[in-house]
């Protein structure tokens, strides 16, 4: 996901850079008066636990690994606010003393890796945290979820901005349905670790994850429900990647090439999986360029919705009551 | 931190690259990159020239190709995304080593290949000859926000602690049989991982605790300001120049 220097075009970059200085900024002044004399050091060392995060290798399949991308962990344990300023400041770093994205792709690299994933997956769990049983399996379930929903997210925010700032002849359509179907794979995984070190850390300092501020937590019984909780998460997963992938693609053989050439391209393992879902869009393609389109001003909605809302959040929460918005 | 803070990707060298103050080698870097990024693709003797210059540097740096080609690495699966354009772009045709390919397609894998390359060497370059600190310093003096910059230094100061801690818990575990090969065997890697967070958190808690304790007033007291003259700008202007003057040349010849 870190895309390199002239991967989109000049404007599209200058305008994702536009919205990701503005969210970040907005996040700043929110959390300034915590910020200015007292956190930095702690943030400091959140951030450099992201940044380790993104370095647990968890294990797949056959001894292949994923690794956890952390923006909406960092959103459920530290807030929005912080949260997207933590994960930004992980991103500019890579780009920066470790050369792992383009300096000119820092606009929406930011947008796509920090703000999408810790706003939109801040969104997300706050939606999911009304749903869901106020315990710990309940919490962390919402977590899990969202962040899994904050892959998707990313990556359908990547997508729209492929639709502008296009530099390859590849159509919407075909990077959306790749890119959302490698996401929703990766996703699924996110989900499955967020879901249990959320868990981890509301069993030992409930008071330190952010999300959970102001729940009374329920008792439950603990060892059954861990493994319903996974399955669970799968399932649900599973169900929301084969229905949106119906709507994905037009072109299963540009689709299929793409996705093994990008994503895939780290295990040959994948493919008997990725095959099995890949066949689904044969059956459900989208004719033309009006529908693609369609599906891209819809997606573009959700995610805009997503972020906006945790944007508000942001602006919202943990204002002293007397001061007048900003 | 016996390393002296240095990073992965510094080089440790006495160079003219690595003597530039670090705010105008940001400068001199991205305003490169950007003159890079908005050349046409059509000028491919533009980056040519271009990749000349930034080896030129390298050079100057002492910082050597190997070192630099295994860095590359990063961009490979965009590589792998851009090899396979050629193959799914659509439009007209041309016929290569008895394969027809999108002659769009091919363009704009060499657009992405000559971009990405050039502005990760760039960035790589960036890395070597300047260490974390001086960058942040660098950074703050464009009048970046002090948050992110404090931010960003305590993070790098304390990624080897928690990075340090976290190979520690797996080495213990490994050590007790836990050898994971399957997803439904990854609860024990999770709650590594929160038990890492609270520990960083609480790590925090306490350097935050101690540093009150010393003085600290919410910034970091600057130790030391970098010279800047105009050959100093000068000497940075040299290389960004270039590119911008291929990438109007590269308009122009178009």
């Amino acid at each position: 996901m870190h895309a390199p220097d002239g991967f989109l075009n000049a404007g599209t970059a200058v305008a994702t850079g536009a919205v990701s200085v503005g969210a970040v900024g907005a996040a700043i002044r929110q959390t300034r008066d915590v910020l200015q004399d007292r956190q930095i050091p702690l943030a400091g060392v959140a951030a450099a636990f992201v940044f380790a995060a993104q370095m647990v290798n968890f294990p797949v399949a056959a001894g292949t690994t994923g690794h956890l991308l952390g923006g909406a962990l960092a959103a459920v344990l530290l807030g929005p606010a912080m949260g997207s300023i933590v994960a930004t400041v992980v991103v500019v770093v890579q780009a920066l003393a470790f050369a792992d994205g383009g300096l000119t792709a820092l606009g929406y690299n930011v947008l796509n890796m920090a703000v999408v994933t810790a706003l939109g997956g801040w969104a997300a769990f706050v939606l999911l945290r009304r749903i869901l049983p106020k315990s710990v399996n309940g919490l962390s379930l919402a977590a899990g979820l969202a962040a899994a929903a904050s892959v998707v997210m990313s990556s359908m925010a990547f997508s729209i901005q492929w639709l502008f700032g296009a530099t390859a002849p590849v159509s919407f359509s075909t990077v959306f349905g790749a890119m959302v179907t490698v996401h929703l794979l990766i996703g699924i995984g996110e989900g499955i670790i967020t879901t249990l070190v959320v868990r981890s850390v509301l069993a030992v300092r409930p008071d330190l994850v952010t999300g959970a501020e102001g729940i009374a937590l329920a008792d439950e019984g603990r060892r059954r429900s861990l493994r319903a909780l996974t399955v669970g998460g799968v399932a649900v997963a599973f169900v929301v990647a084969t229905v949106v992938a119906q709507f994905a693609a037009d072109d299963p053989d540009g689709l299929e090439r793409v996705a093994e050439d990008t994503g895939f391209a780290s295990s040959a393992r994948d493919h008997g999986l990725a095959d099995s879902l890949f066949s689904d869009y044969a059956t459900a393609g989208l004719e033309n360029e009006a529908v693609s389109l369609a599906v891209a001003g819809a997606t573009g909605t959700l995610v805009t919705l997503a972020v906006g809302w945790g944007l508000f959040a942001v602006l919202r929460d943990r204002k002293p009551p007397a001061r007048s918005p900003t | 931190m016996g390393a002296g803070h240095a990073h992965a990707l510094y080089v440790h060298e006495h160079s003219a690259v690595h003597r530039l103050p670090p705010h105008v080698k940001l400068v001199a870097g991205i305003a490169f990159v950007v003159a890079v990024a908005v050349t046409p693709r059509e000028a491919v003797w533009a980056f040519a020239v271009d990749a000349v210059a930034l080896l030129t540097v390298a050079r100057v740096a002492r910082v050597r190709l190997r070192f630099v080609a295994v860095r590359l690495l990063v961009v490979v699966p965009f590589v792998a995304f851009a090899f396979a354009l050629p193959f799914v772009g659509g439009g007209a045709t041309v016929d290569v080593g008895g394969l027809a390919l999108s002659e769009e397609g091919l363009w704009a894998m060499a657009n992405i290949l000559f971009k990405a390359t050039l502005g990760a060497t760039t960035s790589i370059l960036l890395a070597a000859t300047t260490e974390v600190p001086r960058l942040l310093r660098g950074f703050e003096r464009l009048r970046a926000p002090r948050v992110l910059t404090a931010i960003a230094a305590f993070m790098l100061r304390y990624l080897e602690v928690v990075t340090g801690e976290l190979r520690r818990m797996r080495t213990a575990m490994a050590a007790r049989g836990h050898d994971p090969r399957w997803i439904w065997q990854v609860k024990p890697i999770a709650a590594s991982a929160g038990a890492l967070f609270i520990r960083s958190y609480e790590r925090g808690e306490r350097v935050h605790a101690a540093m009150l304790a010393r003085g600290f007033t919410g910034t970091m007291p600057e130790l030391h300001r970098d010279a800047v003259t105009a050959a100093h700008w000068a000497g940075a202007a040299v290389l960004p120049s270039i590119a911008v003057l291929m990438a109007v040349a590269g308009w122009v010849v178009r």
